[in-house]
């Protein structure tokens, strides 16, 4: 469907109507202020560009892309040494954790699903690592067990909702009341990590030359990434994921195994939820039962803001990705600011959240 | 149908079975559970307790009720309740006489006002842009705790003033202020929606809000207007709570309350798929939430479990609640009497 209403746009540069037609619907392109003769390779460029924005597959990753570079711009032009490598890098070393959850939240969202417990399940599974650790566990025995103890969470609010039909959202939130009381039941204070293996992994440096560096969790973050690509878009559970998100009783006629793939997505986000905790013990070195409040809400947000649609069906992996690297630049400006305070990040986060809920709102509604 | 079958039918068996065994636990635990004692010509006891505590929750879930009758919900309560307890603290806390009374409506009245129009932009953001309600509300839900520490400067604002104090931790005719507004409000709030067809209204729009349209109901002014009754409701719960502590905090006054009181609307057998609503089951599910917590406390276990608690009660509810579960029941219903037919035959 998608691809036969693309179609005119991009291949049939010498139809006299379809310019003069296309160019008022054409925001951004050079060309679009009036009919451009055929055959002129801007005008076609012009076109092909507002294709690409106004479908409601690309349009809202291309926006956020464009808004990205944008933002990091006027950053570059605004601050002395935003222009950096690392601090581009940066946004990976800060949000490897943020990007293994917006990863599995994209997999729910993608189905029409919504997650709530990813933060407490992040909160829960420090706790778990510190609490271990601190009783002379190995490593190598607590990240799988964290890894497995939260998937098998995903897997219980995976049944929940589909044999029982409870609803993502109430069932997601009694998982968030468990973990998060969960942690309180370990222990009410911090308890800090002193394990060697991962304060190591906690210091280490991975040196790109240049004097640039990121750590080992931005490659674990780009690992799952490019798994979770592949995932969705070359084997037979990711076009079913997409596939319930487009419609579930059509994925059902079609004979696509349903059940078992919305359970299985709430199992990818728990175990994206526990890896993202063991990765964020890695940088605060503590397990504390009150971190993470509201992560939940800034993956959502990053998923969103990666022009996946809430109703699900439409979106991409990158685009999530995408979606934390702009929350993660807001931060880093509001640090290079300085004098902002950390409720004009809450004010700005939510501003933009609007923004883009609109963009996407205009953009989609246009090829309807 | 025996009239067993048809009370165990009712939406409200499951929720109003909770609540009791959460009172014979109390009773248990704590035997003087019942008794309410009047000292000083105030009512005292742990039902008072459960009440009063549970008073800003009710309300807020009421509001509740009613978006999520039409499909919605709100999560920017929490964030607004916080909003109107900052504004309302400040401006006491600006005025020569922060102990009178003119001064405490006038606070009062700005932060319910204010608060309206945070529904009217929440509703504008469902009704108009036709946003999806969780997203609508979460813009709200992220940005609202900022402006509420831009209101209050990052500072916890805290103030003296009795008749403030008053809303939250008074006593009239004896029995807690609180208490008292959260009937007046649910009672309004039942009384407006199930005496007139507005209920109705409600429902159809929550149903299939393009069909209630062509069928001459204004979805969107009822959208309008579901949504500010809602950031209404919680802004009165942000003061009570406010004035109950005589201090404005930001970040903590009304956190997870969202949570609670759609969990109080849940258990009350409302479902979140919209078009159907029972005021009178989120009145029982606002006092399950509260007596749980009052049980977690009396019978000794740590209040910090209490969420644990709360993930098992919504749970079993939900369970117990699915066409799933029902579905099972009257299977094995069926089977037994199939069973007995039997036995009878073969005698």
């Amino acid at each position: 469907m998608t691809e036969l209403l693309d179609a005119p746009g991009r291949t049939s540069p010498g139809a006299d109507r379809a310019p003069a037609r296309r160019a008022p619907r054409t925001p951004r392109g050079p060309a679009g202020s009036g009919p451009a003769p055929s055959g002129n390779p801007l005008a076609r460029a012009a076109r092909a560009a507002g294709a690409l924005l106004t479908s409601p597959k690309y349009g809202p990753v291309t926006v956020t892309a464009i808004l990205f570079v944008a933002v990091f711009v006027v950053g570059g032009i605004r601050y002395r040494g935003f222009f950096s490598g690392q601090v581009f890098l940066n946004l990976f070393v800060d949000n490897a954790y943020l990007i293994v959850l917006a990863v599995g939240m994209t997999f729910v969202i993608l189905t029409g699903g919504i997650d709530l417990s990813v933060g407490a399940v992040v909160a829960l599974s420090g706790m778990i690592a510190a609490s271990l650790l601190q009783t002379g566990w190995s490593p190598a025995a607590v990240i799988p067990l964290i890894l497995v103890l939260t998937s098998v969470l995903g897997l219980l609010v995976g049944l929940m909702i589909h044999v029982f039909k409870v609803q993502p959202f109430i069932a997601t939130l009694a998982a968030m009341f468990l973990a998060r009381g969960l942690c309180y039941v370990i222990s009410q204070s911090s308890i800090s990590i002193t394990d060697p293996t991962f304060v190591q992994l906690a210091v280490s440096r991975i040196p790109l030359g240049g004097g640039m560096s990121i750590t080992p969790s931005v490659i674990i973050a780009l690992v799952v990434v490019a798994i979770a690509v592949w995932v969705l878009h070359a084997t037979r559970f990711g076009r079913t994921v997409y596939a319930i998100g487009g419609g579930e009783t059509s994925g059902l006629l079609m004979g696509l195994p349903v059940a078992r793939t919305k359970v299985l997505v709430y199992v990818i986000s728990g175990f994206c939820s526990g890896l993202a905790g063991v990765l964020f013990t890695f940088y605060t070195l503590s397990g504390y039962p009150l971190t993470a409040i509201g992560t939940e809400l800034d993956a959502i947000a990053a998923v969103v803001i990666g022009g996946t649609l809430l109703t699900g069906g439409y979106g991409f992996v990158l685009g999530s990705v995408l979606g934390v690297l702009v929350l993660g630049v807001i931060q880093t400006i509001i640090t290079f600011e300085g004098t902002l305070s950390s409720w004009w990040t809450k004010i700005f986060i939510g501003a933009l959240l609007l923004v883009f809920i609109i963009l996407q709102k205009v953009l989609t509604a246009r090829r309807r | 149908m025996t009239a067993l079958a048809k009370i165990a039918s009712s939406r409200l068996f499951w929720p109003v079975v909770m609540l009791l065994v959460l009172f014979a636990i109390n009773l248990v635990a704590f035997p003087g559970f019942f008794t309410i004692t009047v000292r000083d010509g105030q009512l005292f006891g742990s039902l008072i307790d459960i009440l009063r505590n549970g008073a800003p929750t009710l309300i807020i879930a009421v509001g509740m009720t009613l978006v999520i009758a039409t499909r919605g919900i709100d999560l920017s309560v929490g964030a607004v309740a916080a909003i109107a307890g900052a504004v309302a603290c400040s401006i006491i806390l600006g005025s020569p006489e922060p102990g009178n009374l003119a001064t405490v409506a006038v606070a009062v009245a700005v932060a319910l006002v204010i608060s309206l129009v945070l529904g009217v932009w929440n509703g504008f953001l469902v009704a108009v842009l036709g946003i999806q309600p969780i997203i609508a509300t979460l813009i709200l839900m992220t940005a609202g705790r900022g402006v509420a520490m831009l209101i209050t400067e990052g500072q916890i604002l805290t103030v003296n003033s009795p008749p403030f104090k008053f809303l939250g931790s008074g006593f009239w005719l004896g029995v807690p202020v609180a208490v008292i507004i959260a009937a007046v409000v649910f009672g309004l709030a039942a009384l407006i929606t199930r005496r007139t067809a507005l209920g109705m209204f409600i429902e159809s729009v929550g149903i299939n809000p393009e069909a209630s349209r062509q069928a001459g109901v204004r979805a969107r002014g009822l959208l309008f207007a579901v949504y500010t009754f809602c950031a209404l409701c919680a802004a009165i719960a942000g003061l009570i709570l406010t004035a109950n502590t005589a201090a404005a905090d930001a970040n903590n006054t009304g956190l997870f309350i969202e949570l609670d009181a759609i969990l109080a609307v849940v258990i009350g057998g409302t479902s979140l798929a919209g078009g159907r609503y029972s005021l009178l089951g989120t009145l029982v599910g606002a006092l399950v939430i509260q007596t749980l917590v009052t049980t977690v406390y009396t019978v000794g276990i740590p209040p910090i479990a209490t969420m644990v608690f709360k993930a098992a009660v919504v749970t079993v509810v939900c369970l117990l609640q699915s066409p799933t579960t029902a579905e099972a029941f009257s299977g094995f219903r069926r089977r037994l009497a199939v069973r007995a037919g039997k036995g009878l035959a073969a005698s």
